[in-house]
């Protein structure tokens, strides 16, 4: 059902459609983080990939056309770059370990001890959170950071636009 | 068969791998700037995705310590992934600003007519 979503998203020309069917794909992918036990994952992507990025989308939409162009150019190397790149993932992905098996490698590194001191080091029951806020702290204070340049950068460029348009208004009247 | 069994075994990761191909095939094929920082974040969720899979135990629970289980799934993939996401949207927005500037410079986000335009000048 994703994929079906995904292949409507590729062929789809009018960009408003788009939107809207990228946020059925950020639901449907919170559904299968659901199934996949990642529930705070799959609440982040139901708030922020659902909700968010399809706000800033449909305020950037607004902001230009919502057209898109047919393209000329060939579609055939890009099919096969993609084609190519897949096929050799498919095979390596292969060589890991089958799906959902607990003897796999991923459940005998930092994993279990995080799962079986959180209580008695942390005093929180989520795992996911003792994780995120104090075993790996300095990744969330690096997240953070990203998060504030990404501010600084988007409100620079906007603001850059609202005064240019503001003197243009202010030519027009004289 | 043994081959076949393999595949069935990974058909996940099989799906997680269409999704970022389809998002891949996007941002090379497609000339339209929104469409392409679409194909990114698409690319971007099949990476979570290709993260959270192994975590997964058949048969366990989500990672909250609970005296009711015994098996949960691995919660670190899920704290890197929760960084991900965030980070993610951060870097689509600044992308969309971006063209929203592309925009209005140029009129148009179809990188075709950005390169003509160019040429013009």
């Amino acid at each position: 059902m994703l994929a079906v979503v995904t292949v409507a998203i590729v062929l789809q020309r009018h960009l408003f459609g788009v939107v809207v069917l990228t946020t059925i794909y950020s639901f449907l992918m919170a559904s299968v983080l659901i199934v996949l036990d990642a529930v705070d994952v799959a609440m982040t992507e139901a708030s922020v990939g659902a909700g968010i990025s399809t706000v800033i989308l449909l305020a950037t939409l607004h902001l230009i056309s919502t057209t898109e162009m047919r393209s000329f150019r060939t579609k055939v190397l890009p099919l096969v770059v993609a084609i190519g790149t897949g096929a050799l993932l498919v095979w390596g992905t292969l060589a890991l370990p089958p799906f959902g098996t607990a003897d796999a490698i991923i459940h005998k590194h930092v994993g279990p001890r995080y799962l079986s001191d959180t209580i008695k080091e942390t005093g929180v029951p989520n795992a996911v959170t003792s994780v995120l806020a104090d075993y790996r702290g300095y990744d969330t204070l690096g997240e953070t950071t990203v998060i504030f340049t990404a501010g600084i950068g988007v409100m620079l460029l906007l603001r850059g636009m609202r005064r240019r348009g503001r003197t243009e208004e202010g030519g027009d009247g004289q | 068969m043994a081959t076949l069994i393999d595949l069935a075994q990974h058909y996940n990761y099989i799906v997680t791998i269409f999704l970022m191909m389809a998002g891949l095939y996007i941002v090379i094929a497609r000339g339209n700037m929104v469409k392409k920082l679409i194909g990114l974040s698409i690319f971007q969720t099949s990476v979570y995705l290709l993260y959270i899979e192994p975590g997964k135990i058949i048969g366990g629970t989500a990672p909250i310590i609970d005296p009711a289980f015994s098996v949960y799934s691995n919660p670190l993939p899920h704290v890197l992934i929760l960084t991900a996401i965030v980070v993610g949207v951060a870097t689509l927005a600044l992308g969309l600003a971006l063209v929203v500037r592309i925009n209005e410079a140029y009129g148009t986000v179809e990188e075709e007519e950005i390169v003509e335009k160019d040429r013009d000048v």
